[in-house]
């Protein structure tokens, strides 16, 4: 075994001859610095370095095949993780073929897409993979040749000595599969970078606009049965009995049953959600057939009430109490607005935020409200399962597999290395398919029926089951002294069921007397991460919020925001502000050059600016707005964003595209409403969603120019959208708008 | 259940389905045709959008009894080689995020180009706001439908 750790002592490289000749460089990740290092402990023998999550093969005949580890939801991995390995290993961008990791052994890492963390966790693990190959490649012609490495260069795929002797990788893959991985690798500067940071097209491009099979949607195997599941119609309520004759009697159908999720005592991972644990299946030939059969079932619900749940965090064990009371919004807003008024947690305290507003001139309070958000990725939950008695193939969308695989483990008592995950393509994830209650639906459903099922949400079955954005409200108040300086900020921020606040965020660290607090209600409606979770509602209520304070001191709302960052970066109060004020600097001195901001050219047009940090990126958008058909519509957006290396920049670019128009869309629409627990929405004839006439005509986006690492990109753009387009909003109605979705205050008679 | 003989992507086939069953469910249950996809089945999004003697439909809500001698079209009968103008326009802007709508996205501007070869930004919006993009890719579908128009007229 020959294996190199590199660094950060985190991933591993091992280098094996490929069975037709050729060589293997492939890696492992592993969840921790602690379990790399046990494994290099126990020195584990070579079955172990089996389980890889990611590869690059070299064959004889040239063709240079990487495999991505991570599931592709949009966010175009499959073609930016290759593109990081294909730079150091110097192939030619065409020669190079891509296919989609399944999931290995959950020791060896989670494989999760989401948290914007794809490329900034495989930065240095792929890149090192790709020179170490590239490194013994040279090693294997300089000894065939027999001259110095050092007198050997390569150019996209082609080894090349000062004598003007030259081969190809694959001439030399088999002989360098028999050396050993060097101990150290020199990875380029981003300045020599000639496939990153190089625009590259799409690699599942064609599959796409032919209609390939890519989706859990499309997978099919011989004998694969449809199934769909019937779950209780609000979130409360439980089955307490059901008559399933007519369904069954009806063509196409196999065979139709309750079962539970999980059993007694369950302990429920963090992923793990437990939304309606006791469901009907209707389990047929096809997908027709089945959902029109389900509409026989008859069906008696109950109150579940108060229920007990053992959550298992990382914190360890605990005991929940989901409360039983049928949710109804325009209740849930009631009650938040009642808790606001209690006292709730410190979160952080900076200086002395109490006398500072005591003092104050002017005080400025505002309070921000947003409810439920569905995700309604397009592809609607599904998946595949084969469970049989000694081992499970699973497939379909999903963005955490690595999260999912001890559950089902348990669920179905087998190993974890009896069980396959496939990951197919998903037609959107947004945080949906973190969660993955689907999966295990579908696998207790394959147990049941001993055959391969794969299970289909319709439209409705997934809008109305949701893991929901949580509903929040903030209240932000500002003390201005006599000169209208910020002496104090204070923001005090809950929701259902957590509280949105990131207290060390800006603008804390910019202002002297700063208090954040938060507070939460349990409820039984599930939530989940929606694209930025709480960054999504605080860079809304914040950024609408720094615009009227702005307006307040008198002062253009872009400055007002670099003079803070200025005294943050110079004078930061308290050290723990997670932003760094310079790149925040960046990206709004960015925007202001770009969008012309306080040009007089653009004097007339009604704008709206907002800045935000997360994931580590910073991002930042200019919002025109207009008056169309009585309406105000955005424009023209100009978005500036700073998220270190940008590896694919048009691709970057069409997703930050993606991230404003998704914004646009939900600030304006987005809601998801309960009466007596039971959601309002159902499909998109009353869950309005972003169509096309109301997506902008132009959206510029301007990355920084940087070497630093990359940092996150599929979410940081969207939270800033919010306040952008309320400020926009403001502009142009003369009005602020502190509840989202926007829409519904515009439609509100005026008084 | 009944026998239907459909013509589509210029092929004969025949399907043994409940009259009802809309097309979207012959098309990827019966005949593995799964480019047409599935993201509603009310109308609302056009995912599931084919042509019927070249007319954009949603297929979700046609039921195969209605189809009759009509011709039908799916993505897969677009073009043999994946390299229908839209088609390749789409590729040229690289537009799909998820991609799972641009089955639907693409056969929707297809009719729209056959029937207004040089189709104004507001003719697009009219003809495109049927067809939902989560992932909010309007923008090129958009500059992606002037390119094909472009090209197409060129040829
Ligand atoms: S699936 Fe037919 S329009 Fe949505
Ligand atoms: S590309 Fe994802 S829905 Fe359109």
């Amino acid at each position: 075994m020959k294996n190199i750790k590199s660094q950060n002592r985190r991933d591993f490289l091992k280098s094996s001859a490929l069975a037709g000749g050729g060589l293997m460089i492939s890696f492992s990740w592993f969840s921790s610095a602690k379990a790399a290092e046990t494994m290099q402990e126990l020195n584990l023998p070579e079955p172990v370095w089996s389980e890889l999550a990611a590869y690059i093969k070299i064959t004889p005949d040239n063709v240079v095949k990487i495999l991505v580890p991570n599931p592709e939801f949009g966010q175009n991995v499959m073609t930016s993780l290759p593109m990081m390995v294909a730079e150091e290993l110097d192939v030619d961008w065409k020669n190079v073929v891509v296919e989609m990791s399944t999931h290995d052994n959950v020791k060896y890492g989670a494989q999760f897409t989401g948290g914007s963390n794809s490329v900034r966790m495989y930065w240095k693990p792929l890149r090192n993979a790709g020179a170490a190959a590239r490194q013994m490649l040279i090693e294997a012609a300089a000894q065939t040749w027999g001259v110095a490495a050092s007198e050997i260069t390569t150019k996209a795929g082609v080894l090349l000595h000062s004598s003007g002797k030259k081969t190809n990788y694959g001439e030399m893959a088999s002989k360098a599969a028999t050396l050993p991985v060097p101990k150290e690798v020199k990875l380029k500067a981003p300045k020599d970078f000639s496939i990153v940071s190089h625009s590259k097209k799409n690699i599942e491009g064609v599959k796409v606009v032919t209609g390939k099979p890519l989706f859990g949607m499309d997978y099919k195997v011989d004998g694969m049965l449809i199934s769909m599941v019937q779950h209780p119609p609000a979130f409360g309520m439980k089955l307490k009995s059901f008559d399933a004759t007519a369904v069954k009697k009806m063509p196409g159908i196999k065979d139709v049953f309750s079962f539970k999720l999980y059993d007694e005592g369950f302990e429920q991972a963090g992923f793990d959600t437990r939304t309606f644990n006791e469901m009907i299946a209707i389990v047929g030939n096809s997908t027709w057939e089945v959902m029109n059969a389900r509409k026989k079932l008859i069906v008696q619900w109950e109150a579940v009430g108060d229920v007990k749940e053992t959550m298992m965090g990382r914190s360890g064990k605990r005991e929940v109490t989901v409360p039983g009371r049928l949710e109804t919004t325009s209740a849930q807003f009631e009650m938040m607005a009642e808790y606001a008024k209690r006292p709730a947690q410190q979160l952080r305290k900076d200086g002395d935020p109490e006398t500072a507003f005591k003092n104050a001139a002017q005080i400025i309070e505002r309070t921000y409200n947003a409810p439920f958000l569905a995700h309604n990725c397009m592809e609607p939950m599904n998946f595949f399962a084969h469970v049989q008695e000694d081992k499970a193939l699973v497939a379909g969308p999903l963005q955490a597999p690595g999260w999912v695989e001890p559950t089902l483990s348990k669920l179905l008592n087998l190993p974890a290395d009896k069980i396959e995950i496939q990951m197919t393509r998903m037609g959107g994830g947004f945080g949906r398919r973190a969660y993955g209650s689907y999966v295990y639906e579908a696998a207790r459903i394959s147990q049941k029926m001993k055959a391969p099922v794969k299970l289909i949400y319709t439209r409705e079955d997934d809008m109305t089951y949701g893991i929901y954005r949580p509903m929040y409200t903030a209240t932000y108040r500002a003390a201005l002294d006599a000169n209208k300086n910020l002496i104090g900020f204070h923001v005090k921020g809950g929701g259902i069921p957590e509280n949105p606040v990131h207290a060390n965020r800006f603008p804390a660290g910019a202002v002297d007397n700063y208090l954040a607090e938060g507070w939460e209600i349990p409820s039984n409606i599930t939530i989940g991460a929606f694209r930025a979770p709480r960054s999504n509602f605080n860079a809304a209520a914040e950024q609408s919020f720094l615009d009227e304070v702005a307006a307040a001191m008198g002062k253009d709302p872009i400055e007002m925001r670099l003079e803070l960052l200025k005294r943050a970066k110079e004078n930061p109060v308290g050290n723990n502000n997670d932003y760094d004020a310079n790149r925040y600097i960046g990206v709004l001195e960015l925007l202001k050059e770009k969008s012309g901001w306080g040009k007089p050219e653009n004097a007339g047009k009604k704008r709206g600016v907002a800045a935000y940090f997360c994931h580590a990126s910073y991002a930042g958008h200019v919002v025109d707005m207009v008056i169309k058909d009585g309406q105000p519509y955005v424009e023209a957006v100009t978005s500036a964003i700073d998220c270190g290396v940008v590896v694919n920049p048009d691709a970057a670019r069409n997703m930050v595209q993606g991230a404003v128009v998704d914004g646009i869309g939900n600030s304006f629409y987005g809601a998801l409403t309960h009466k007596d627990g039971v959601a309002e929405q159902t499909n998109f004839h009353n869950y309005r969603m972003i169509r096309h006439n109301e997506a902008p005509k132009k959206i510029d986006v301007h990355f920084v120019q940087s070497e630093l690492d990359p940092t996150g990109l599929g979410e940081p753009p969207f939270p800033p959208v919010f306040g952008a387009v309320a400020n926009a909003l403001f502009q142009t109605t003369g009005k602020r708008y502190y509840n989202q979705p926007f829409k519904v205050e515009l439609e509100k008679p005026k008084s | 259940m009944a026998k239907y003989n459909l013509k589509i992507n210029g092929k004969a086939r025949q399907v043994d389905v409940d009259p009802n069953t809309p097309m979207l469910w012959v098309l990827r249950d019966s005949l593995n045709l799964v480019g047409t996809k599935f993201g509603c089945g009310m109308a609302q999004c056009g995912a599931c959008t084919i042509h019927i003697d070249g007319n954009a439909v949603r297929s979700c809500v046609l039921p195969v009894s209605a189809i009759g001698k009509q011709e039908v079209t799916t993505i897969e009968g677009l073009s043999e080689k994946g390299d229908h103008p839209v088609q390749k326009a789409w590729l040229e802007h690289d537009v799909a995020q998820c991609g799972y709508c641009q089955t639907g996205q693409i056969m929707t501007a297809t009719a729209l180009l056959k029937s207004n070869p040089n189709p104004s930004d507001a003719d697009i919006d009219a003809a495109m706001s049927g067809n939902i993009c989560r992932c909010g890719t309007y923008l090129r579908i958009k500059d992606a439908i002037k390119t094909a128009a472009k090209t197409s007229n060129a040829k």
